[in-house]
């Protein structure tokens, strides 16, 4: 088969999706546009600033470098899906009360980041935030608030005393 | 910032991507970390996507004969998990968390990398620096290139559009095994301004079969062979010297060939020091 469009079925934050996608849809268009979930943001479309990040399969990945046709039988989960699941709750809270934050065009990405990095156990030093979330720009708050936040979280879970 | 349209297929094995891609311009879309943001930009714009994802057996890492073969479609958070890698090939493992983010790596592609030979990218020095082999499969079957070979030039390799990277082999490290890597990046998991990697034999308290791949610096991964005499001589400034005969650095829109030239031995004198040390 090679063909332009395409029939997927796709499990998006727990319930199957079936639908005709195009080829070149990229994944966060088809979760923005087809499927009206748009927690998931469109930045740069070129994998530069993770505003697009996703789950699949379990993992982080840039939603505009992944084409929907791709994602024919796999398991996607984003950010309404993470947080309705309460997954990241204690994530979402740490990022209000430090104020890591201002328009919110990032956060999805940074918290489903954070929550990949904080999945792997552990407290992992300001450092290693540093690096994994290298890949997720922020253009309003600095850096610094969310770190901040990512950290508190890991230490809260770990149950250290901040 | 949309692409253009494509067809789309799902190669079930490697003969059949081979058959797939007899179609004219068609393309192979493994990791796509590279190739789908050039689609969203439009700077290619292919007939028919062949996608490799779904062929099973590509995925392994396995010791054999004294060597790593890793499968073009091992992710680089993958090898990033190894134990095969991290005892084998450590110098791929010091390389990997260099490369993009860890959202990049989880879908990145070994093979992917190797194939699109972007100058500035991590895993094509290591594999030159290794001396490594490249596999590939084509319409009249399979050949094995030298790494050195392969790269041609700026993002071109020795693959034809007919052809599809299958698996890398490079030594598998030994007790004697010394292993240097680093780079400047404006950022963390930015791009490399320049790179260096770089492995030898430990000789008694010299180092012996030096290898220095430098990137960033040139259209290919580029060998410092002056330097890496100098370094066996045990003669680190020396071979700081010696990079301006080895390396002709281009300008580019990160930094003047001076800059590089200056960073160059920087890095040598870096990584000097790790190929001194044993491995922890």
């Amino acid at each position: 088969m090679t063909e332009r469009f395409h029939d997927i079925a796709v499990t998006v934050n727990g319930e199957e999706v079936r639908e005709r996608v195009d080829a070149r849809k990229t994944l966060v268009d088809f979760l923005r546009e087809d499927l009206a979930l748009t927690g998931s943001h469109v930045g740069c479309e070129h994998g530069v600033c993770g505003a697009c990040s996703v789950r699949v399969d379990g993992v982080v990945l840039r939603g505009c470098l992944m084409l929907a046709v791709q994602c024919d039988g796999a398991r996607v989960d984003t950010i309404e899906g993470v947080a309705d699941a309460e997954e990241i709750t204690d994530l979402q809270q740490a990022f209000v009360a430090r104020n890591a934050l201002q328009c919110g065009y990032c956060t999805p990405g940074m918290l489903l980041t954070a929550q990949e990095l904080l999945a792997g156990g552990g407290v992992p030093t300001r450092e290693q935030i540093r690096a994994y979330l290298s890949g997720n720009y922020c253009r309003c708050t600095g850096y610094q608030a969310i770190i901040d936040a990512v950290e508190a979280v890991a230490q809260a879970r770990a149950g250290v005393k901040s | 910032m949309k692409p253009a349209p494509f067809a789309y297929a799902k190669a079930r094995s490697v003969a059949h991507a081979i058959e797939l891609l007899a179609t004219d311009d068609a393309r192979l879309l493994a990791g796509g970390q590279s190739l789908i943001a050039t689609l969203n930009m439009r700077l290619s714009q292919p007939a028919l996507l062949v996608d490799i994802n779904r062929i099973s057996g590509l995925d392994r890492i396995v010791l054999k004969n004294g060597d790593v073969e890793i499968g073009a479609l091992v992710r680089h958070a993958q090898a990033e998990r190894s134990a095969e890698i991290a005892q084998a090939a450590p110098l791929i493992a010091l390389a990997l968390p260099h490369i993009g983010h860890p959202a990049i790596r989880n879908r990145g592609t070994v093979g992917g990398s190797l194939a699109f030979a972007d100058p500035a990218a991590e895993l094509p020095a290591c594999v030159v620096a290794l001396g490594g082999e490249i596999e590939i499969v084509g319409p009249n079957g399979q050949r094995t290139i030298n790494a050195e070979e392969f790269f041609k030039g700026l993002f071109e390799t020795a693959l034809t559009p007919r052809d599809m990277l299958t698996a890398i082999r490079v030594p598998a490290a030994s007790a004697g095994s010394r292993v240097g890597f680093a780079e400047f990046a404006r950022r963390q998991g930015d791009y490399a301004m320049v790179g260096l990697a770089a492995c030898a034999q430990a000789d008694g308290k010299r180092l012996k079969d030096v290898r220095l791949a430098y990137f960033g610096l040139g259209a290919t991964p580029v060998r410092a062979r002056k330097a890496e005499t100098a370094l066996v001589d045990g003669d680190v400034e020396g071979g700081v010297s010696a990079l301006a005969n080895d390396l002709e650095p281009s300008n580019d829109m990160h930094a003047s060939s001076e800059v590089k030239a200056h960073l160059a031995g920087v890095l040598l004198r870096r990584v000097a020091r790790q190929l001194g040390r044993a491995p922890s």
